[in-house]
Formats: C-alpha cells, sequence, structure tokens
C-alpha cells in the first residue's frame, strides 16, 4: 500500500460544504472494472464546459494555471459525503491528490483515502479557511509524523487522527494482510459464536433457488 | 467482536456481506488478481441492481455504457468465488437493501456491510448494518471481519402520533433539514419513540436508509415483535428449533432503560407536514406549503453560499412557492421507497386517476417479488391506467450513469434518497419527497400536497 509520510504541493482551495462522490466522480465517468481510468472523470460536472469533448471551464479551480499542478485540496465540511464509491478516490489519488484538508469527511470516503495513501486531514473551518487565503503557487507542507500543516507563511496548524489510520499511512501496511495474521482468533471466535448463534452460519450450499427464465428469456 | 485492536479500534465479525455489480465487482476482481480465496462464500451474497436495464426483456446489455462488463465480471467472480448471485433474470433479483430483508438474509443483531453507502437501511431489523468501500469489501470476503473505530452513540426519539399523509420520508427529510446533512456525523443513530415504534419495518426501512444522508454511521431500530413477525418464514431466515433460539436471543438486543447516548435528541413530530426538497442536498427540504428559504437569512456564510449555488442550479428563488412548481417527470423507486407499501400508497391515490399531460412518470419496483406481489393485487394496472410505465427491479434512476435520464434540466420529483447536482441526469433538477407526494404531483404535473387526495 501507499505510505504517507510528509508532502508538500500546491494546494487548491474549493471552499464548498457537502462535495458528495458523484460530485468528485460521477457514474457515468466510471465506464470500466477497474481502479484506474478515472482522472479524466475527476469533477467532471464542474472541470468541463462539455464532458463529452473535455473542453476545460475556466471558471473551475483545477483549471486555472497558479493550481494546475495542485496535490492537495482544501475542501468545506463533509467531504466526500453521499455514495460510498471509492472511484472518488482513485480518481482523485489517480488526478494527483496526495492530501485532502476540510472540516469534516463522509465516513467512508474517509477510510477509502487511508486504504489508498491519500491522507484526510479535519481541520476547523476557520483554520481551513486561513489555508485558503494563502493558497496559490507557494506549497503547503502535509505531515503526518508531526502531525501537521505548515502554512506557506510558516503558521502551524495541529490535526488529530486516529493512531490505526496514522499507522496505516506512516508505514503503508496492508490491512488484509495484517488481519490474516489473526485468523487462529478469527476461528476461534467463529467456533463459540456457532455455539451461541448457529443461525448465522448458514450452510455451504444456498439453498436452491427454482430459476424460471422469464418468457422470451434466450 | 474478535479482537482489540487499539483503543479506538476492533476487529468485528461480519455476519453478511452483501455485493453489487457496480462496486463489488471490482472487489472480487481485485481479490482474485491478489490470489486470496473468498473465506466464507456461504455468507456472502451479490445482486445486479445498479447497472442492469429495468426495461422489459432485459439481458446483459445496458443502456449503461460500458455496463455490460460490470454484469458480467460480476457473474463470473461471483461464481468462482461461490457466492449466491441474485442474477439479471434471478426471479429473487432485485436492489440489495430491498431483497436482503425481503429474503431474511439481514437479521438482528447481525453485522451485515456492503461496498454501498445506504447499507445503513438494514439497521431497521435491528442489525449494526453499514456502508463501506471496495478496499474494505476485499478485507470482508478475505477475512469475514473489518477493521472498525468504534463511532459515537445518538439515540433520536421521536414522539407524538404522525399526521395524515405524512410518512418515513418525511420525518427523515424534517430531521435532516432541522439537523443539517451532517448533524450525525460519526455517530451510530438509534431511532427510538413512540413514532418510530408505530411504523411497520418498510416504513423503517425508509428511515433507516436516509441515514447516510444525516452523515451517521448507520441507523437502527431496537427489534420488536413487528420485526420478528417480518422474518418467520423468510427464505434465509432461521427456521424450527433455530428460530426459537434465535428469538430468545433477538428479544435481548434492546437498549436497556440505563443506556448511556453521547447524544440524545428528543422530539416531536405530531407537527410534520409532507415535506419536499428545494435544492442539492437532502438538509435543502421544507413542509409541502412552504416557500423557498432565502440565503441571505442564512447567519453560516459556508451555508449561505451553497444554499445560493443549489438556487442557482434548481432555478429557483427565495420566496418562491415550492407547491404548483410545474415538473417534467416524477419517479417512484429506489432503496428509499421501492417496496409493496411504498407502491400500494401510492397507486391509492393514482386509482382512476391520470398523469398530467407532459409528465413522464416511472415506477420501479425494488424487487421482482415485490413486483410480483404488487400486480397479485393489480397495483400495475393501476399505475399503467394512470400513465405511469411499470418496470423491472433495479436502482434505475436514481443515478444517472450515461444511460437513461430524464433529460437535461428536467425537473424531476422523486422518492430517492439524493437531489445532488446532476445525480439523476444532466444538470436535472430533482425535488425529493414521499410516494404519496410523488404521485400526487405526477398527477397535478406539479409539485402538489398529497393530502387532499387521500380518503376517497
Amino acid at each position: 500500500m501507499e505510505t504517507f509520510v510528509v508532502h508538500q504541493g500546491v494546494a487548491a482551495p474549493l471552499l464548498r460544504a457537502n462535495i458528495d462522490t458523484d460530485a468528485i466522480i460521477p457514474s457515468r465517468e466510471m465506464k470500466f472494472v477497474s481502479k484506474t481510468g478515472l482522472a479524466g472523470g475527476l469533477f467532471a460536472g464542474w472541470r468541463y464546459l462539455d464532458a463529452a469533448t473535455r473542453s476545460p471551464d475556466p471558471a473551475f479551480v483545477l483549471n486555472q494555471a497558479e493550481f494546475a499542478g495542485a496535490t492537495i485540496l482544501l475542501a468545506g465540511a463533509n467531504f466526500g459525503c453521499g455514495s460510498s464509491r471509492e472511484h472518488a478516490v482513485w480518481a482523485l489519488r489517480e488526478y494527483g491528490i496526495r492530501a485532502i484538508v476540510a472540516p469534516s469527511f463522509g465516513a467512508i470516503f474517509q477510510t477509502n483515502c487511508i486504504r489508498n495513501g491519500i491522507l484526510p486531514v479535519i481541520l476547523a473551518e476557520a483554520d481551513v479557511a486561513l489555508l485558503a487565503q494563502q493558497a496559490g503557487p507557494q506549497p503547503l507542507t502535509v505531515d503526518l509524523q508531526r502531525q501537521v500543516v505548515v502554512a506557506p507563511d510558516g503558521q502551524v496548524f495541529r490535526f488529530e487522527i486516529a493512531a490505526a489510520a496514522r499507522e496505516m499511512l506512516l508505514e503503508g501496511l496492508d490491512p488484509v494482510a495484517l488481519t490474516l495474521r489473526l485468523d487462529a482468533q478469527i476461528t476461534a471466535y467463529q467456533a463459540r459464536d456457532r455455539e451461541q448463534r448457529p443461525w448465522i452460519y448458514l450452510a455451504k450450499s444456498a439453498p436452491p433457488v427454482p430459476s424460471v427464465p422469464p418468457p422470451g428469456a434466450e | 467482536m474478535v479482537a482489540e485492536l487499539d483503543a479506538e479500534s476492533s476487529l468485528l465479525h461480519i455476519d453478511r456481506v452483501f455485493l453489487h455489480e457496480r462496486t463489488g465487482s471490482i472487489a472480487l476482481q481485485t481479490l482474485e488478481q491478489d490470489g486470496r480465496r473468498v473465506r466464507h462464500p456461504e455468507l456472502a451474497f451479490c445482486t445486479m441492481d445498479h447497472i442492469v436495464d429495468t426495461l422489459p426483456g432485459r439481458g446483459d446489455q445496458t443502456l449503461m455504457p460500458g455496463g455490460t462488463a460490470f454484469i458480467q465480471t460480476t457473474r463470473e467472480t461471483a461464481q468462482r468465488a461461490g457466492i449466491r448471485l441474485f442474477d439479471v433474470r434471478d426471479p429473487l433479483q432485485g436492489i440489495v437493501h430491498v431483497i436482503s430483508p425481503e429474503q431474511g438474509i439481514v437479521l438482528p443483531g447481525t453485522t451485515v456491510v456492503c461496498p454501498d453507502s445506504h447499507t445503513c437501511t438494514q439497521g431497521a431489523l435491528g442489525a449494526l448494518a453499514w456502508g463501506i468501500g471496495s478496499s474494505e469489501a476485499e478485507h470482508v470476503l478475505a477475512t469475514q471481519t473489518l477493521r472498525v473505530a468504534k463511532p459515537r452513540s445518538m439515540r433520536v426519539s421521536l414522539e407524538g402520533a404522525l399526521g395524515a399523509g405524512v410518512g418515513a420520508k418525511d420525518l427523515m427529510l424534517w430531521l435532516i433539514a432541522r439537523e443539517s446533512a451532517s448533524g450525525a456525523k460519526g455517530h451510530a443513530v438509534e431511532f427510538a419513540g413512540a413514532a418510530v415504534r408505530a411504523l411497520p419495518v418498510e416504513a423503517r426501512l425508509t428511515l433507516c436508509n436516509l441515514a447516510v444522508e444525516f452523515s451517521a454511521f448507520t441507523g437502527m431500530v431496537a427489534p420488536d415483535d413487528v420485526v420478528f413477525q417480518y422474518l418467520a418464514g423468510r427464505r434465509f431466515a432461521p427456521a424450527a428449533a433455530q428460530w426459537d433460539q434465535a428469538l430468545a436471543h433477538w428479544r435481548t438486543l434492546h437498549s436497556g432503560p440505563q443506556a448511556r447516548f453521547d447524544r440524545e435528541l428528543n422530539l416531536d413530530v405530531s407537527q410534520v407536514e409532507p415535506m419536499v426538497t428545494w435544492g442539492t442536498s437532502p438538509e435543502h427540504a421544507v413542509g409541502i406549503g412552504a416557500a423557498v428559504p432565502d440565503p441571505a437569512l442564512c447567519a453560516d456564510a459556508v451555508s449561505r453560499r451553497g444554499m445560493e449555488r443549489a438556487l442557482q442550479y434548481m432555478d429557483l428563488q427565495p420566496g418562491q412557492r415550492l407547491q404548483d412548481l410545474p415538473i417534467g417527470a416524477a419517479f417512484i423507486g429506489s432503496c428509499t421507497n421501492s417496496r409493496l407499501s411504498d407502491l400500494r400508497a401510492a397507486a391509492q391515490l393514482l386509482r382512476g386517476r391520470k398523469v398530467a399531460a407532459g409528465v413522464r412518470a416511472i415506477c420501479v419496483p425494488g424487487s421482482m417479488q415485490v413486483k410480483r406481489d404488487a400486480e397479485a393485487e393489480g397495483l400495475d394496472r393501476i399505475f399503467v391506467d394512470a400513465g405511469f410505465e411499470w418496470r423491472e427491479s433495479g436502482c434505475s434512476m436514481c443515478f444517472y450513469a450515461g444511460g437513461e435520464s430524464f433529460g437535461l434540466r428536467q425537473r424531476v420529483i422523486s422518492t430517492t434518497n439524493r437531489n445532488f447536482e446532476s445525480r439523476q441526469g444532466p444538470q436535472t433538477r430533482s425535488h425529493l419527497a414521499s410516494p404519496i407526494t410523488v404521485a400526487a404531483s405526477a398527477l397535478a404535473g406539479r409539485i402538489a400536497d398529497p393530502r387532499p387526495l387521500l380518503g376517497d
């Protein structure tokens, strides 16, 4: 998994509340069973005057010259709310985003970020606004080791993050591999639980289901 | 709980995992590519609901660009993994959060996850059910567990009797408008109180469905006899001696009188009216008789800008009445409001009446079982005679994925859960409401109060 320790980059301000995952990657831009090929569809509804021809909307922040190479987003509260689609995070990461600073995040989106090497930083709305005032070609530093964001003018903002999420990102850990090491504990739990809640453990082959093709089926 | 991981998080056993072709396909495909096996295929279920067409005679071909690959990859990987698949032509196919309760897959006290944000719907049966990403779905499939940070707890007690024409959908739009779309951020919400206990299971599913639009980790209702009676005899629910054993266990699953919650909300809901949204967030909702609010009166700058932007997108003015706003389309369906009771309520208003000229009206039952049950009661005739399209089950036009939509900038009244920009189509203007409000509006050709049509 991708690590995140410290990152310096241009931060683009997108200070709207409740930016949902439909806005981050519209459903119509998810064309393949794939975690890649999504960056072009990032913010497609806002980024392009016409999504079909990909003609950029000059008013959208990521299309402005000073934010063209942005790797950090400054966003409003509840960023990434809505649909669970991890494609939103894959699109952001493929585009080049490494960290998002916002007052709060959609819960599923926040976990998806950590699973994909993007750091979700929670700062107070006033602090995000202060950072947005300084947004421009001068880079911002996001340091997970020290749990601080350093503004271009040197002002330091400390942030909190769950210990497990911090460790996952710093070490680039694969949670599936970590949990597979606990296999014996999982098996022991299931043996105990099967005594108490046998109805949870369905038969290996599910009951047969009549599969009557509707009229006109091939 | 399998193990404590640290002070904040635990390794939880996952009793049921559900997948669908939109986000489950990539999880199953990645798992295969990583050479990992599905630990308990018998505890996993998969359906085709998001991409599959809802037109008669449907197959793997869809109107959605690239959709066929999602359907076929899901089928192939699910079959190789030995997962029970509710395939395109399966008589039990339907929307995940409709068929899981309907088939007795979700049970009280179970942990249920699905890479779908509306998984919280299933908390209505007293389960801990929540939406996850595709990577987390891989974790569950490989280990039958998930690493979870314990959410804070919140009890929302809704007291009082609901007015005529007011249902679970109105309650939640009212609650979210009152407390904001991030009002339950970080909390698992228990819905309690007399108004909730009086709701049948299908209405509780609607209630919990919208918990995610309230930013809750999940929503749930303590299981009671209403739930137990609902589950008895369902296909995957326990039977015979195991039923009795399960029932004894389920009766212990409720918050005791000493239960402490991190947050408590006690609200009287007897004055709630039929609700409709005017903006692009579920929090942008008002009573059906109210006017569009004025952003200038909003103290918070970010909210104010959001409201201004929403009004521009929706082509509305502050002070404008929502009632009588002309609509071009009406949609009844989705994991929020597509169950038999929803269709019955709408049909009661539609019986013997006609959809207004120029309105495209569509009803999409939530499952093939709901569709058959509705047809057995003759509801399909009522919908069709009124001028509604009557479809096969699926998520359908709850969201636009490049296939079907109502058209550019169309104004739609919809029983779905999200009025986000371009969610239902290119720059579509979605107004969320209950099934009876949508039915009444379809008849009027304008956003309409359903109450004058009730009881005749």
